[in-house]
């Protein structure tokens, strides 16, 4: 993988004007050298174009920062505060404890860490992101260590095993694995026993920059930079020849040839899909051949029903990874493009600079491993809807050739038999609500992005309503597909404070029948005025003028509708309860 | 490997840590002659040293060396 160098990122950092405001904030606390992972850090967001401020606090500060709520970090207002608690120090820590307690370790320094978390959650609005720790075996024990429990060895995966779980009732605090960065890359070059006994950094300089990458891939998931949707290739990419020469008895699958390491990558995107990858088929190859193995050779880890968009002829592969990302309605951005051919790569990659094209190694034996150590597929998010969205997606298919066969759009629209239903935010959704926020980009009005803490703040919060709409129609169910806030402004004013659909129910009325339900239930409260305003970004146009679309007039910047004399909009979507 | 080719790499090294194509360094030159030169420019320095020339200070010559000149001594004695 080709990262900027440390010392590049230093001067990528410099490129951030200081005097400008930041899109966001990071402080970093630690209990060792901090300054360098600053400076990687604040580098490498300046490398993928995130303006990131990153405020580096003095060596060993985490009490001081923390507790004192007069302290610089809170003063800084930061998005995200990132703990740095070394495994050195720790294991300093180990060899000055009496033998006796040294069982104890991993829950001391745990309740410490929480109450951490604590305290930030209780004093600003920050994500927080927690570096765990990079395991060493300090040779003590030897393997009969990890049958020890007051070994370090032991204490520090239990550690970090209490980490996890603690992170996971702890909505807003997100791990940053660095241990998976020092367990693939080694210790012998993660860490540099001078460096830290002259100077308390843990990291060498050469690893810093991925574990800078390995931070931002967190922040940026957070920030709604997460991709959807893999393509892949099928010839020497799936499987191993040429099906169209080879055969479905010659082509490399299973234990033939370099089999193994095609069934692997085959398993591999398998268990993305379950996690809600969307995977999707672009091949220069005659259909019928293309298909064929995924019906037909028993080795075949991937179904056609795993793929959402099959596309299989002798375009050129730009078009074809166009088409399917129109057929997806999800960004460019959103995609990653699997070929094993260097010359299609480079020509989609200048036709589609948006599309992440991984530079896949000659060796299919390489594959899986070198996409792993990408790491391109960081959430912030995971919600049960994600393991169905591929069969959404094909249910989308069956709609578009009903499409064809309806004499109307009106027509096609109708014979959907759709129902829709509106709720507050209830616990049981609020991971997908929390993730619709951090992923829409399109169809969003405010792109205000939530955590799941938030999410539930909202909820429980009197001065706002909260709704999320789900729909489905007789060929299945898009499940929660639009997001609203409502901020009570007024004794006569409810102001939307955020509004976001799913991009998969475009012109389906949906957007109608969202606005209907919220005028009513403006009108409803007593509310004479219900106020809506656009945000722009680069990527949310489609709904720069929904609101006037809709019914509401221009006023002052913001859109404004009277709930007495509001005009319904048709739909053709039918209210249900839920 | 001459002593003036270890400066040349040297003032490159230190040109490229300080961002300043100015900078020349000599047998006599150190931190207090360098304005931005801090004990986290230091560790950078040692590692760009240490990675341009392909050898590894040992900790005592990291924390004993008083100027540039020692710095070149141990290039030239690591390269023998």
């Amino acid at each position: 993988m080709d990262l900027p160098s440390f010392s590049q990122l230093k001067k990528y950092r410099k490129r951030r004007d200081p005097a400008v405001a930041p899109a966001c904030k990071m402080a970093i606390l630690g209990d060792c050298a901090t300054q360098h992972l600053a400076a990687a850090i604040g580098g490498y967001a300046q490398y993928v174009g995130l303006d990131m401020a990153v405020f580096d606090a003095d060596y060993d500060q985490l009490n001081a920062q923390i507790l004192d709520p007069a302290s610089e970090l809170y003063a800084l207002e930061p998005d995200f505060v990132l703990l740095y608690p070394c495994a050195e120090k720790l294991l300093s820590v180990y060899y000055d404890t009496p033998a006796e307690r040294r069982c104890d370790l991993a829950e001391d320094a745990y309740r410490r860490i929480a109450s951490y978390w604590q305290t930030l959650s209780a004093n600003t609005l920050a994500n927080v992101l927690q570096f765990d720790f990079a395991a060493i075996d300090d040779g003590c024990f030897g393997s009969f260590a990890l049958k020890t429990e007051d070994s370090f060895p032991f204490q520090l995966r239990k550690l970090n095993y209490l980490l996890a779980e603690g992170c996971r009732q702890n909505k807003n605090v997100f791990l940053v694995d660095i241990d998976a960065v020092q367990s693939r890359h080694g210790r012998s070059r993660f860490f540099e026993d001078k460096l830290y006994y002259m100077a308390k950094l843990p990291i060498s300089l050469d690893l810093l920059p991925v574990v800078a990458k390995r931070t931002l891939d967190v922040v940026l998931a957070l920030r709604g930079r997460v991709k959807k949707c893999v393509i892949t290739d099928l010839d020497n990419t799936l499987w191993g020849g040429v099906i169209g020469d080879d055969g479905l008895d010659g082509i490399q699958l299973g234990e033939l040839g370099s089999g193994p390491a095609f069934t692997h990558l085959q398993k591999w995107l398998k268990a993305l899909k379950e996690r809600g990858i969307l995977l999707a088929v672009c091949s220069k190859n005659n259909e019928d051949a293309a298909r064929e193995p995924f019906e037909k050779h028993p080795d075949m880890v991937l179904r056609m029903e795993d793929i959402s968009i099959f596309v299989a002829n002798w375009e050129d592969k730009a078009s074809n990874i166009r088409y399917i990302q129109q057929m997806l309605n999800i960004g460019l951005d959103s995609m990653v493009f699997l070929d094993d051919s260097p010359f299609e790569r480079d020509q989609v990659r200048q036709a589609l600079p948006e599309l992440t094209v991984p530079e896949l190694p000659e060796d299919p034996a390489l594959y899986v491993a070198y996409l792993q150590e990408l790491n391109l597929f960081e959430t912030a998010s995971y919600s049960q809807e994600d393991a169905g969205r591929t069969k959404q997606y094909r249910d989308e298919a069956v709609r578009r050739e009903l499409l064809q066969s309806s004499g109307s759009y009106e027509e096609y629209l109708a014979g959907l038999e759709m129902r829709a239903a509106a709720a507050p935010f209830d616990p049981f959704h609020y991971p997908r609500i929390a993730q619709l926020t951090q992923r829409s980009n399109q169809f969003n009005l405010r792109t205000v992005r939530y955590t799941e803490a938030q999410i539930e703040d909202l909820a429980g919060d009197d001065s706002h309503i909260t709704r999320y709409y789900t729909l489905r129609d007789k060929l299945g169910d898009y499940g929660l597909i639009s997001v609203v806030v409502l901020d009570r402004q007024s004794a006569d004013t409810l102001f939307i404070s955020e509004w976001l659909m799913s991009c998969r129910v475009l012109k389906r009325t949906m957007e109608e029948f969202i606005i209907n339900d919220l005028v009513r239930l403006a009108r409803g409260l007593g509310y004479a005025r219900l106020i809506g305003e656009y945000v722009q970004t680069p990527k949310n146009a489609m709904v720069a003028d929904i609101y006037e679309r809709l019914g509401f007039r221009r006023e002052a910047g913001l859109f404004v509708a009277d709930t007495a004399s509001f005009q319904e909009n048709k739909t053709l979507i039918r209210e249900e309860t839920t | 490997m001459t002593r003036q080719e270890v400066f040349e790499k040297l003032d490159r090294i230190f040109q490229d840590e300080f961002d300043d194509g100015s900078i020349h360094v000599t047998d006599g030159t150190t931190a207090d002659d360098i304005e931005d030169w801090d004990s986290l420019a230091h560790i950078n320095l040692i590692v760009a040293i240490e990675n341009t020339f392909g050898m590894k200070f040992k900790m005592n010559e990291v924390t004993g060396m008083r100027n540039v000149g020692e710095i070149a001594d141990i290039v030239l004695e690591r390269a023998k």
